[in-house]
């Protein structure tokens, strides 16, 4: 049975301004051990995707479809059944690391919590094992510095120990949201790296959540590519790089530039990305794409499959985009 | 033919007092730049690169007196521009003009975006007859890729994107010789940004601009620069022109760093070397003694804890005790 399930998985916010539809019919499936990125710039509903599935989403949000953890259904289940899957099967790392811990608590006491909340756990025993795993994530010295607050840490460190915190219960999946946007590159080099030692040691699934497609490159063998709360393109991730089926993919891989490669001008995408407040009947990506045409504006084909395992929804086939 | 601007031993002191200190405590000194040389030929672009801390925004502000510095900075061959009072440098400030980091940050909520861009124009023209501003704003709007009619719209109804191109607008009405972005894209989505940096690189070749460009993204810094600068806590540890720096990288520091940014290209990155630096950045109050970078560097040796390496060679300069050694051309990707 697959690990991980979500079915035509959608977010939708009550606003002032009318209901956002911040994700729609989002699908994929994820087993044991994989790891799926999911790619998109500001505003395409990344984040929303992950929220929805840990059940996280701001009070005036709503999820539909379906999301199936080890088969049992998670999506707007009751909270105590989310409450036993979250930490224990499912665990997340968010963006910042600073606002994510608390600030008032020692790094000892927020990490044994979950322990001794999730699996009954002694304090002591709680500490112990928040140790062990402070020196698996490499944290030097992990006994002295377990006593001490968060902003004693720099941002890498802070980083892995809320990496350690979500990988104590030894969770089945970790959903990694921008785990590493705001550090340094050679900060990112080491945090990568770690998840990556950790997912083959625990044999943890994960889902990396990101708008950096280098950091995608290395980490990730699925890929999917949202684009104002759509998905756009879904794809093993070496034909995602090399034979991109979408405009948008195409359009990104083309504007990022490169430190491996001399090039000439960039080649931007024109416009800006969509307003998710304004409904949309047809592709989000219509206004920008150099390939539209006057059906864009009125719809968008299903994510078909074109190839095995390849996904694409675009109007155009890829015969008109040769 | 004479540098634009040529930086000659820069250096910016902060004194921070801690909690609980009394008045009379003398307060501690953080060296945020410790000696710091270039020259930068007109028309050229500098990028500054480096982590967060290691001093390249302070830098910056240094050269325009954002911040106060020593050493000296030295205006087209001849004037000293940290030698003058904030009244004598305001003809210099026309000539240099700065793009932040946030855009909408940098711009007042405020003010329209016809009064922002028209701002500079006003404190450095000030007889300039209303129309002839407008005209000008119009102009420059136009340049930048924004629409004359939304001259009288507030910046919070614009995109990051098109902020960016308002704090560059404000920053090139007065005809700048020297524009000094500091993170000017780093805010913005990857699909905007490449909008942004091409708008830089296009007006800079239009207008003739010189530009210092500081990033801590090593594949835009390399997209838009002629020469590169490697910055590790306040000192300068490689410099090179930009192609030169990027294949042969002779610094420990910038082969760490360049072996650390993810390539979009699965096979290669999958396949890269990461030279992983040990530990974290050290405390600019309490930096190493010696080379500030030998805590986290594989060939650190005995001199590396005695002497301070100096900045040597031209053209490709680096500072470092075993440069000879670390000189292997290394090929990235």
């Amino acid at each position: 049975m697959a690990l991980l399930q979500v079915q035509n998985l959608g977010v939708s916010f009550a606003t002032n301004d009318g209901v956002v539809n911040a994700v729609n019919g989002v699908s994929f499936t994820l087993n044991r051990g994989e790891t799926l990125g999911i790619v998109g710039e500001s505003g395409s509903g990344k984040s929303q995707l992950a929220f929805a599935i840990m059940g996280l989403l701001a009070k005036n949000g709503t999820a539909r479809g379906s999301v199936r953890f080890e088969g049992d259904e998670i999506l707007n289940a009751p909270l105590a059944t989310i409450n036993a899957i979250r930490a224990n099967h499912i665990a997340m790392v968010f963006q910042d690391p600073m606002t994510a811990l608390n600030p008032y608590m020692r790094v000892a006491d927020q990490m044994a919590e979950v322990l001794t909340h999730h699996k009954g756990m002694a304090k002591s025993d709680a500490v112990a094992e928040s140790i062990r795993m402070l020196d698996a994530v490499q944290i030097p010295d992990a006994r002295g510095r377990i006593r001490l607050y968060p902003h004693e840490f720099s941002g890498g460190m802070r980083q892995r120990v809320m990496i350690a915190m979500a990988l104590l219960c030894k969770p089945d999946l970790l959903i990694a949201d921008e785990p590493t946007t705001a550090l340094d590159v050679t900060v990112q080099a080491q945090i990568m790296r770690l998840l990556a030692d950790l997912q083959r040691d625990f044999g943890m699934a994960t889902v990396l959540i990101t708008h950096d497609l280098g950091v995608i490159a290395g980490f990730c063998r699925e890929v999917i590519v949202l684009y104002g709360g759509r998905v756009m393109e879904q794809s093993p991730v070496d034909p995602l790089f090399y034979a991109p089926s979408h405009p948008y993919t195409r359009g990104l891989l083309r504007a990022i530039p490169r430190v491996d490669q001399d090039g000439d001008a960039l080649n931007s995408i024109p416009g800006s990305p969509p307003n998710m407040t304004k409904a949309q009947k047809g592709c989000p990506f219509e206004p920008r794409c150099d390939f539209a045409q006057g059906d864009c504006t009125q719809r968008l084909a299903p994510l078909t499959e074109f190839e095995p395992d390849r996904w694409r929804a675009c109007n155009r086939s890829l015969e008109e985009l040769a | 033919m004479t540098p634009l601007l040529e930086a000659r031993d820069v250096r910016v002191t902060f004194n921070i007092s801690r909690e609980g200190d009394m008045p009379w405590t003398k307060p501690r000194e953080l060296h945020a730049l410790n000696g710091v040389n270039f020259a930068l030929m007109p028309g050229e672009t500098l990028g500054i690169v480096g982590e967060s801390g290691c001093g390249k925004s302070t830098l910056a502000r240094a050269l325009i007196q954002m911040v106060p510095a020593t050493g000296r900075v030295i205006w087209d061959g001849g004037q000293d521009l940290l030698a003058l009072t904030r009244r004598e440098m305001l003809p210099y400030r026309a000539n240099i003009q700065m793009v932040f980091q946030d855009p909408l940050a940098s711009l007042n909520p405020r003010m329209t975006i016809g009064q922002i861009i028209a701002e500079p124009l006003k404190t450095h023209h000030p007889g300039l007859p209303a129309t002839e501003v407008k005209a000008r704003v119009q102009l420059m709007m136009d340049r930048v890729g924004l629409l004359p009619n939304q001259i009288n719209r507030y910046p919070h109804e614009f995109s990051g994107g098109q902020c960016q191109r308002i704090g560059i607008a404000r920053a090139l009405i007065v005809e700048p010789r020297l524009l000094i972005c500091d993170e000017p894209v780093s805010a913005l989505d990857v699909s905007i940004q490449a909008q942004v940096i091409n708008l830089l690189a296009e007006l800079q070749r239009d207008l003739g601009l010189t530009m210092i460009f500081i990033a801590h993204d090593l594949s835009v810094v390399k997209h838009i620069s002629d020469r590169v600068m490697v910055l590790y806590l306040g000192r300068v540890m490689e410099a090179a022109a930009s192609a030169d720096l990027f294949t042969n990288a002779s610094h420990p520091y910038t082969q760490a760093l360049l072996s650390a940014v993810p390539i979009p290209d699965p096979i290669k990155e999958r396949a890269k070397q990461v030279i992983e630096l040990s530990g974290d950045l050290p405390s600019p109050m309490a930096p190493p003694s010696g080379c500030v970078f030998r805590t986290r560097c594989a060939k650190a040796t005995a001199i590396c804890t005695q002497a301070v390496p100096a900045l040597l060679g031209d053209g490709h300069q680096v500072a470092c005790h075993h440069a000879e050694a670390a000189n292997k051309p290394q090929k990235v990707g």
